[in-house]
């Protein structure tokens, strides 16, 4: 079973480019356009890996990655935090908050698939 | 033998061998070997006393009322024994302050009042004149006397001679060349005038040897010694009544005489002068306190027996007692005798013109000329580079005024009064200045305000009942003026003020100044409050002998020793200003350099070098034009005082600084704060437009890595994606161009091109530009109310077309997106264009309606596919509004659509570039 993917930003046509780059690497994918959408898609079903952005109306990218790991149930859940703020002291609060990996925009597709595979072969017992 | 050429031959001799005593005498004071400084020449210069009043007048008294000329005598020699302590204090404060005249002495004890200075000049001359005119008419009387020997015969009354046959005339005319050459021919006011001190010392032998000569030859020649005259005086009858006190003019006459003469001693102007100004050492008083009396006693000792031979030798009258002293030797054929005689009065006379009009035209060129001069700017005087020549010509005009005066008094009064008579008027305008000094020197509540009314009040009331009723005696004024009062008011009648009858003119006279004169002296004193100079220079004054240091001023200033130097220089002249100086350095033990800031004992010793040439008040004002600064001038407790008050000063000045430096702190914590507010929002703005930036720069980036990475994509895929690269792309150059114009709009960098123009032309222009959008979505209808007759507006046309396609492409993107509408709507409105922009989408809530208006801020959340604006379109569009002077607003509800509508004025007039107002009417 191919492993899932929850892309989460405000931005269409990012979301679009996410989309199409995960699908291609063979991975199972949903979206959410907001941090309350995250959530509930995070609720339904656990996704394997999230990329999530920071800067979202109604719930930020902060708050979300702080409540999955506020959860034991998804503690398996890898988190890349992938955002324009750039600044060493948001990384730092990103990877403090339980992010596994932080990346700025613009990205490189290829740097980000890469993390996103070698994430997703380290080991990971749910709680 | 005694011809006019002879006897003025003989009086030119002796004028010569007085110059030639006067000129050893400068000599050996300049070889610092004085020959006056002795207790026996003070004593003798200061018997200047004795003019040819005494020479000539008090023979005449002695004849008319026996002893009644001896309290003229009686009273410096009360003076002398009982009263020095009073004449030492003079001498000590004199010394200290280096007090050039008693004009300068009152000046200078009252806060160094330039007025008061000039008041007691003014006092001085006019009371002086009769005194000198008195020496005059002595002087041209006795000469006319001599010259008709062997004929006994007295000088014609003056005013029948024409002037310039008059002796009188030629003697003042003499005199006066004779003064100015003696006293006047350079400037040494500040150093003793030692030649003239000798002068006057040998005059003062001179006369005495003349007189008791005289005295001699009649007691022992003419009759057979005092016992023989005196039994004869008293058998004949009409003469036993000078035995008696009743012939001596009664008691009351002779207490108030010996008063008056006791206060004459030290208050005439010339006895100031030599006494106290010219005393070399305090010690000397010591002597001259028995040693004058002593003199007096001897010029006085034939006195009587002179009157009484020349009364029992003319017996017959017609020959005036005051000139027996002439007529006797003349009578016994003793022509040397008399000649000698003349000389004697000669040297009694000039003595007395010298020293008073030295004296008193020091006290016109330092009291009253030059204090006025300095005071205007426009002559330029403290600037003057010397001021000696200026000062010497002062000086000389007003010896030759004041003679002039006393010349012209002796024309105007006539030989109508006695010698002794005249006198007695300058003695009491003397003792004018008695109250002023003794007040003065021993009540430290004396003050400037008592003074000037005492001094001024009781020498008016000297004028009116003395110096007018000569006038009226000789017929110059009405003679009903003394004999029924002015306007024949008696209780004003100048001899009997008041209906006060019963005393002689001058017990009257001296009994009325003198109340006037020490009532307004005191009232004034204890009505007035001193200021600080005043205090502390009565405190130092009264208390003279308790404390050795000599004047404590203390100036604070900035003058340079220089500036000191040059200020000196100009009145003492360079090569006196080198030598003293020199001599400062050497008692300071330092050097003075010239750029150094003068210390305040170097002010201090320039201030009594200068005082001493010309006074303490103009002095004063002197230094104080370099020094820059007020004195403060005190004494101990004053200093103390002063001090606190400048402590005071200090720590209000402290506080006020302290309180602006508060105010200066505040104001940079305020400043503080707002830059770093502004830097916060100039980092959130920064951070904002990075992110804003990255975000299409995302899309491009992973969209172009996409299609690289994935060449064998679908068509259509591969033309979507590269269609939101070109979206992305546009976005991004929108959002440069409108952080650009953002950025400018704030600097104020933009230029806009305001023109008056036609509203409906623009709109339609934006209709143009933005007629793709609805071409595109063609589920949105678009409606536009734009009548023809719109007025004109002032404003930039690109500008204008920039809000309105941006309030177009937001309605456009935020209406129904299946049934979407567009409505356009321009009509004027209280002297405004309004336009309005109205779409039928989801709305903006009424607490969100502030929030659009703000940088990248953008009101809910977005789920569609349309591109993003760049979050500074209406920002822009506000400035844009704002900038033409008007406003922009939305109406809107969740779900009942959005309306965008600004107003700006109409164009005033209809000129191009005119300004443009919210009031102007239709263009």
């Amino acid at each position: 079973m191919s492993q899932s993917i929850l892309i989460v930003d405000d931005e269409a046509y990012i979301v679009t480019s996410l989309e199409y780059l995960m699908k291609s690497g063979g991975f199972e994918v949903e979206v959410a356009y907001d941090g309350e959408q995250a959530l509930t898609k995070v609720a339904e079903k656990a996704p394997d890996l999230i990329i999530l952005d920071v800067m979202m109306p109604k719930l930020d990218g902060f708050e979300v990655c702080e409540k999955i790991r506020a959860n034991p149930l998804w503690s398996a859940v890898r988190i890349i935090m992938l955002t324009a703020k750039d600044r060493e002291a948001e990384r730092n609060k990103g990877l403090a908050l339980g992010a596994d990996d932080y990346m700025t925009k613009p990205f490189s597709t290829r740097d980000l698939l890469k993390r996103v595979k070698k994430l997703l072969s380290e080991e990971r017992i749910a709680g | 033998m005694l011809q006019g050429w002879f006897i003025i031959a003989a009086a030119f001799a002796y004028l010569c061998v007085l110059f030639a005593i006067a000129y050893w005498g400068d000599k050996r004071a300049a070889e610092k070997r004085s020959i006056i400084s002795n207790p026996y020449v003070y004593t003798l210069s200061i018997a200047v006393y004795c003019t040819s009043w005494t020479f000539y007048g008090s023979v005449g008294r002695a004849a008319s009322s026996g002893v009644g000329f001896l309290p003229i005598y009686l009273g410096p020699t009360l003076t002398f024994i009982l009263a020095w302590f009073v004449l030492a204090k003079i001498i000590r404060i004199s010394k200290v302050n280096r007090i050039t005249s008693i004009a300068d002495f009152i000046a200078s004890r009252y806060g160094k009042s330039s007025y008061l200075g000039g008041l007691v000049t003014i006092i001085a001359v006019i009371g002086i004149v009769p005194y000198i005119s008195l020496q005059l008419s002595a002087v041209s009387d006795s000469f006319t006397v001599l010259t008709q020997y062997p004929v006994i015969a007295m000088a014609e009354t003056v005013p029948s001679v024409p002037i310039f046959a008059d002796t009188a005339f030629y003697v003042s005319l003499f005199l006066g060349a004779f003064a100015i050459l003696f006293g006047a021919r350079h400037l040494d006011a500040s150093e003793h005038h030692e030649g003239m001190v000798a002068a006057i010392a040998f005059e003062s032998v001179v006369k005495l040897l003349a007189f008791l000569a005289i005295g001699v030859f009649v007691t022992y020649g003419v009759y057979d010694g005092f016992g023989d005259i005196f039994s004869r005086a008293q058998a004949t009858e009409g003469l036993a009544r000078l035995f008696t006190m009743e012939g001596a003019g009664g008691y009351g006459s002779w207490v108030s005489l010996t008063l008056l003469s006791m206060a004459a001693i030290i208050f005439l102007p010339r006895q100031f002068q030599m006494t106290v100004v010219e005393c070399t050492n305090e010690r000397h008083l010591k002597k001259a306190v028995w040693l004058f009396p002593l003199y007096l006693f001897l010029i006085n000792i034939f006195v009587l027996p002179i009157a009484f031979g020349g009364l029992l030798h003319f017996p017959q009258g017609g020959v005036n007692a005051d000139m027996f002293v002439l007529t006797l030797p003349m009578a016994e054929h003793q022509e040397m005798l008399a000649l000698f005689a003349f000389i004697g009065g000669l040297s009694a006379a000039t003595a007395m013109i010298i020293v008073a009009t030295v004296s008193l035209s020091t006290m016109v060129s330092n009291d009253l000329v030059m204090p006025v001069l300095l005071r205007f700017a426009w002559l330029h005087l403290s600037r003057r580079s010397d001021l000696t020549g200026l000062i010497l010509i002062i000086r000389r005009a007003t010896i030759a005024i004041i003679l002039l005066m006393g010349y012209l008094y002796v024309r105007l009064i006539g030989d109508s009064y006695a010698l002794v008579s005249i006198g007695l008027v300058s003695f009491i305008a003397a003792a004018q200045f008695a109250p002023a000094i003794i007040g003065g020197i021993f009540w430290k509540g004396a003050s400037r305000a008592g003074a000037i009314a005492g001094l001024g009040g009781g020498f008016l009331l000297w004028a009116y009942t003395l110096l007018a009723p000569s006038f009226a005696r000789s017929g110059r004024l009405p003679e009903s003026f003394l004999l029924d009062g002015p306007l024949g008011i008696g209780m004003l009648k100048p001899q009997a003020l008041f209906w006060l009858e019963g005393l002689d003119p001058t017990s009257h006279a001296l009994f009325w100044t003198m109340v006037v004169n020490i009532g307004l002296f005191l009232a004034f004193s204890l009505c007035t409050s001193q200021s600080i100079v005043e205090r502390s220079q009565a405190v130092q004054f009264v208390d003279v002998f308790k404390r050795t240091a000599t004047g404590r001023h203390t100036w604070q200033g900035r003058a340079t020793v220089g500036e000191i130097k040059q200020l000196l220089a100009r009145f003492i002249g360079r090569i006196r200003m080198e030598n003293t100086f020199s001599e400062l350095e050497k008692s300071l033990v330092r050097e003075l350099q010239d750029d150094s800031v003068a210390s305040v004992e170097v002010i201090a010793f320039a201030e009594r070098q200068l005082a001493g040439t010309i006074g303490a008040a103009s002095a004063r004002i002197m230094l104080a034009s370099v020094v820059r600064e007020e004195m403060h001038d005190m004494d101990e407790m004053l200093e103390i005082l002063d001090e606190a008050s400048q402590v005071i000063e200090y720590s209000r000045r402290l506080e006020e600084k302290s309180h602006q430096l508060q105010s200066v702190s505040d104001d940079l914590k305020a400043a503080n704060f707002q830059l770093k507010e502004l830097d916060k929002l100039k980092d959130e703005f920064i951070s904002t437009v990075s992110h804003e930036l990255r975000t299409p720069l995302t899309s491009i980036r992973s969209f172009s890595e996409i299609l690289h990475d994935n060449p064998d994509m679908p068509e259509d895929k591969k033309n979507e994606f590269v269609g939101i690269i070109v979206k992305e792309s546009e976005r991004l150059t929108r959002l440069l161009d409108n952080i650009l114009d953002i950025s400018k709009m704030e600097a104020g960098k933009l230029e806009w091109q305001l023109q008056v123009l036609d509203p409906k032309a623009v709109i339609e222009d934006a209709l143009a530009a933005t007629a793709g959008l609805f071409q595109k979505e063609d589920n949105i209808r678009l409606h536009t109310d734009l009548p023809d007759n719109l007025p004109a507006v002032h404003v930039d046309a690109d500008r204008l077309t920039q809000v309105l396609v941006n309030l177009i492409s937001n309605a456009v993107k935020f209406c129904d997106m299946n049934d979407g509408t567009v409505w356009i709507t321009a009509k004027a409105k209280d002297g405004a264009l309004c336009v309005s922009v109205r779409d039928n989408g989801i709305g903006i809530a009424p607490h969100d309606h502030e929030k659009v208006f703000k940088r990248f801020q953008q009101a809910g959340t977005l789920e569609t596919q349309k591109p993003r604006g760049t979050g500074l379109g209406l920002p822009i569009s506000v400035e844009i509004i704002v900038q033409f002077g008007g406003e922009i607003w939305v109406d809107s509800e969740i779900g009942e659509g959005a309306t965008f509508e600004f107003c700006i004025p109409i164009a005033a007039g209809d000129g191009d570039g005119l300004p443009f107002t919210k009031e102007g009417g239709t263009g």
